[in-house]
C-alpha cells in the first residue's frame, strides 16, 4: 500500500468536513476544521519522505547523507503556527456570537440561516 | 437549509470527492518513490552556501524567506482580528471583578502549585530563548521557540490567576514587541534592498557553520519571528483570559 498516506489524508479531510456539516456547536465545528487541516500535514509529511533518509539537520552528519525534504517541513511548521492563530480568531468570533445571540449552535444562530 | 438536506448534499459531494481523489491519486507514484530536485539542491547547498546546519530553518528564513514573511503577517492579522473582536472585554476593564472562573471556588490557590510555577518559569524562558537562537543550527527557530516563550506567560495564569498574569505581563510592551517583530522582518528585507541587492538577500557575514552567529541574517530573522510569535500568543491569551472576568453587575444580581 504505497498510496496509504494519500488515503489517510483524504479520510481526514472527509471526516473533518462531515464534522463541519453536522456540527451542533461552533467550538466543535472549529475543532473539526483543524481535523481538515491535519490532512495537509499528512500529505506534506508523506511527500517529503524518502526511505532510509534522516532528518535534514547537518550539524553532525555529512551533507551527502540522504535526508528528507526540508521544504515541506518548513511549510508544515509555519502551517501549524498560523493554524493556531486562525483558530484563536475563530474562537474570538464564537465568543462574540455567544454574547450577541446567547447560542453557539450554528442551526439556531439567525445570521447563519440561508 | 434543513439538517437532512445538508447531510444529503454532503454525502453526495463527499462520495464524488472520494471517487475523484481515488481516480486521480492511484496513477500517481507513491510518496516514497517521489524524487524532488529541490530537495537535493537545498540539502546539498545549505551548509556550504549559507553556513546553516538546519535545512528547515534555511528554507524558512532564507531561501523562502518571502513566504515566511507572508505567513508572519497572517499571524499578525489573526492576532489583531482576535483582539479587535474581544476588545469589549477590555473596555469594561475597570468594572470587572478578578476571575469569573474562580467564582464559587472558595479554596485559595495552592502554594505547591505556585512554587512549581515559580521554579519552572526561568528554565522555560531559558529553553525558549535557546530554541529561538539555535534555529539555524539544530531543530528550532523563531516559531517553535516563540510558542515555548509564550507558555511561560501562560503558566503564570495557571499558578496564580489572571490578576498575577496582568500584573507581570506588560500589555503595552507586548504590543510594541509584536509590532517590532513584524516590522523588523520587513526592515531586514528592506536593508538588503537599499544596499542594492534583492529584497531579503542574506547580506550579513555568514560566519563559521555551527556558530550561534552563523548564517548571516537567519538568526536575526529567527529572533524577530520569535518576538512576534511570543508577543502574538501572549496578546491572544490576554484577550481570551479577559473573557473569564465577570462584569460586576452580573454578580450584584
Amino acid at each position: 500500500m504505497t498510496h496509504l498516506p494519500y488515503f489517510v489524508a483524504a479520510y481526514l479531510l472527509l471526516m473533518g468536513l462531515y464534522g463541519v456539516t453536522t456540527s451542533r456547536n461552533l467550538i466543535h465545528l472549529i475543532l473539526c476544521l483543524t481535523v481538515v487541516q491535519a490532512a495537509t500535514y499528512v500529505v506534506l509529511a508523506a511527500v517529503g519522505y524518502r526511505p532510509g533518509a534522516t532528518a535534514p539537520i547537518f550539524a553532525d552528519i555529512s551533507t551527502h547523507r540522504p535526508a528528507v525534504d526540508p521544504v515541506v517541513q518548513a511549510l508544515m511548521l509555519t502551517d501549524i503556527v498560523v493554524e493556531a492563530t486562525v483558530v484563536a480568531l475563530l474562537l474570538a468570533i464564537t465568543v462574540q456570537i455567544k454574547k450577541r445571540t446567547g447560542d453557539v449552535d450554528p442551526d439556531r444562530v439567525d445570521e447563519f440561516k440561508g | 437549509m434543513s439538517r437532512g438536506w445538508r447531510i444529503f448534499l454532503f454525502v453526495f459531494g463527499a462520495a464524488g470527492l472520494a471517487a475523484a481523489f481515488a481516480a486521480l491519486s492511484l496513477p500517481l507514484p507513491g510518496p516514497s518513490s517521489l524524487r524532488s530536485r529541490y530537495l537535493e539542491a537545498i540539502n546539498s547547498r545549505t551548509v556550504p552556501e549559507r553556513h546553516a546546519t538546519d535545512a528547515v530553518s534555511a528554507v524558512n528564513f532564507d531561501y523562502r524567506g518571502f513566504d515566511t514573511l507572508g505567513e508572519e503577517f497572517i499571524l499578525f492579522v489573526s492576532v489583531s482580528g482576535a483582539m479587535v473582536l474581544l476588545r469589549e472585554g477590555r473596555e469594561q476593564h475597570g468594572k470587572l471583578l478578578p476571575d469569573g472562573m474562580a467564582r464559587g471556588r472558595e479554596v485559595a490557590g495552592s502554594d505547591a502549585v505556585r512554587l512549581w510555577v515559580l521554579a519552572m518559569l526561568a528554565p522555560k524562558i531559558l529553553f525558549g530563548l535557546y530554541v529561538v537562537t539555535h534555529g539555524q543550527l539544530t531543530p528550532g527557530g523563531g516559531f517553535q521557540g516563540g510558542v515555548i516563550l509564550a507558555t511561560a506567560a501562560f503558566i503564570l495564569y495557571l499558578g496564580d490567576g489572571f490578576d498575577c498574569f496582568r500584573r507581570v505581563v506588560p500589555h503595552g510592551l507586548v504590543e510594541i514587541g509584536e509590532a517590532m517583530g513584524a516590522g523588523g522582518y520587513v526592515a531586514i528585507g528592506l536593508l538588503a534592498f537599499l544596499s542594492g541587492r534583492e529584497f531579503l538577500t542574506n547580506f550579513l557575514p555568514l560566519g563559521r557553520p555551527g556558530q550561534v552567529t552563523a548564517a548571516g541574517t537567519m538568526p536575526v530573522i529567527s529572533l524577530l519571528t520569535g518576538l512576534e510569535v511570543t508577543a502574538g500568543f501572549t496578546l491572544l491569551m490576554f484577550s481570551f483570559l479577559q473573557e473569564t472576568l465577570t462584569p460586576k453587575e452580573d454578580i450584584d444580581e
